[in-house]
């Protein structure tokens, strides 16, 4: 068999980058974002919840090509990165990033969110009693009682954009260094038929994906414990 | 409740039977011949009653899922590399090789009088994306980049190329303007002997070594007859018409 490449290697430094960038993303949009959904009664709430399952259901390959079209010179948003002199997004970093987010919003969302519904309003309404403020009770009381939820959004949204095939392939352009992730570099390893290549990566991945799974099943375990 | 399953069974079998008898044919075919083959298909199957069910792909796929038992009976690919090492590998007929078409290669842009007719407009750098195939897994790509090796640009060029997973992928970035020019099939943007969208540069032949289509009928279909009418059908003056419609080239009758 032969061995991988550094070009490899480059592509599993490129694709954890993508996923820690990506994952810090989601938490800052899926934080507020399942806040809100756990909390609303506003008519257009489902609304909002079915746009971001829709990756949930969406081939990859619809999400990546109407990306690709938005972001190209006649779409919206590239129209806007262009105006704004900031170039297009397509085969850049920045552009695989904004992809990805999209793409594993609803593993972010949808943890916590759950997360905030099982706090219900008692510890808030008690914490509101104590004259906490409500940005006090939300730091204070709703984060760390929703801190399972988080842990499973962090871990689901990394794994899941490392696992990410369909978009990058349709808006990547395969350019080692910036958009070569390692989902696409075993896929081209497999079809040049370089199989000893495509088997040290893959078997990486399944390894990798074993242990990711199974970290969150052990500490899904433990917080279930803590909960009781 | 068993009867109705058997009754199914029996039904099912029928059934399969019957397709057996009017023959059918299960093709892999290389992207880059997508139109021409849906027309051919159409032709022979109105002229042989024969059904063709078409699986369009690149040929390094296909060497995969053949090697792994996939249910085809005859390759289109995009070169004769790999129905070369299919033969040798005893998955394919042998003596059942043939160049189908010879590849053109394009410059190609959606933009009117942006290619010129010399290709000139790759030395003028006033570009940000230049589109190919990727040259590990598509013959379109290996003669773009051979081309741009003869035009002594390939080591400059580096930075402003995005690689397609395949010819298809290529022309999606060109047609969707992500980059302002790609080298594509030639088959992708000419119908009945035209193009009709945007400018191009037909590459000359001698810029790189000719992309020679084969087509190869594939082991388990040694002994079946519609597959070997159906590539019979392809070498045959109606399908030339076709394909050449496409702007491919036909090697010369020996």
């Amino acid at each position: 068999m032969n061995p991988i490449d550094p070009s490899d290697l480059q592509a599993v430094w490129l694709t954890l980058k993508l996923a820690s960038v990506t994952t810090f993303l989601l938490l800052l949009i899926a934080t507020p974002l399942a806040w809100w959904l756990a909390h609303s009664r506003k008519w257009y709430k489902g609304l909002v919840s079915a746009l971001v399952a829709l990756p949930l259901v969406l081939p990859p390959t619809v999400l990546g090509f109407y990306l690709l079209l938005l972001m190209g010179p006649h779409g919206v948003v590239g129209e806007l990165t262009s105006a704004l002199n900031l170039g297009r997004l397509p085969f850049t970093f920045t552009g695989l990033v904004i992809g990805s987010v999209l793409f594993s919003m609803p593993f972010a969302v949808q943890p916590i969110q759950n997360a905030f519904e099982a706090i219900g309003k008692r510890p808030l309404e008690v914490a509101a009693t104590l004259r906490a403020g409500m940005w006090d009770r939300f730091i204070s009381v709703a984060l760390p009682l929703a801190r399972p939820g988080f842990f499973t959004a962090i871990i689901l949204a990394f794994a899941h954009t490392v696992g990410e095939f369909g978009v990058v392939l349709m808006l990547g352009g395969n350019i080692p260094g910036e958009t070569r992730v390692l989902s696409v570099a075993i896929y081209s390893h497999v079809e040049a038929m370089e199989y000893g290549a495509a088997h040290w990566l893959a078997g990486g991945m399944v390894l990798f994906s074993f242990i990711v799974l199974l970290a969150l099943y052990f500490a899904g375990g433990k917080s279930w414990r803590v909960a009781r | 409740m068993s009867l109705f399953k058997w009754n199914l069974l029996g039904v099912l079998l029928v059934t399969m039977a019957q397709e057996a008898n009017a023959g059918e044919v299960n093709a892999a075919i290389a992207a880059n011949f997508t139109a021409p083959a849906q027309q051919i298909v159409e032709l022979f199957q109105k002229e042989s009653g024969h059904t063709v069910k078409l699986s369009f792909g690149s040929s390094g796929k296909f060497y995969a899922q053949i090697k792994a038992g996939a249910p085809f009976d005859v390759l289109l690919a995009a070169d004769d590399a790999i129905p070369k090492r299919l033969l040798q590998e005893g998955a394919a007929v042998e003596g059942s090789r043939f160049v189908y078409a010879t590849g053109k290669l394009a410059l190609w842009s959606v933009q009117p009088d942006y290619v010129d007719e010399k290709g000139a407009v790759l030395n003028k750098g006033n570009y940000s994306k230049l589109a190919i195939a990727d040259p590990r897994l598509a013959p379109y790509g290996v003669a773009a980049k051979e081309t741009l090796e003869k035009l002594t640009m390939w080591n400059a060029i580096q930075g402003k190329l995005v690689k397609g997973e395949s010819i298809t992928q290529t022309y999606q970035f060109v047609a969707s303007e992500n980059a302002e020019m790609g080298f594509i099939a030639l088959s992708q943007i000419m119908r009945d002997g035209k193009v009709s969208v945007g400018s191009w540069w037909l590459v000359p032949e001698d810029m790189h070594k000719p992309i020679r289509q084969s087509a190869v009928l594939l082991s388990k279909a040694k002994d079946q007859a519609a597959a070997q009418a159906f590539l019979a059908f392809l070498k045959s003056q109606k399908a030339a018409m076709i394909i050449r419609g496409y702007g491919y080239e036909l090697p010369k009758k020996p």
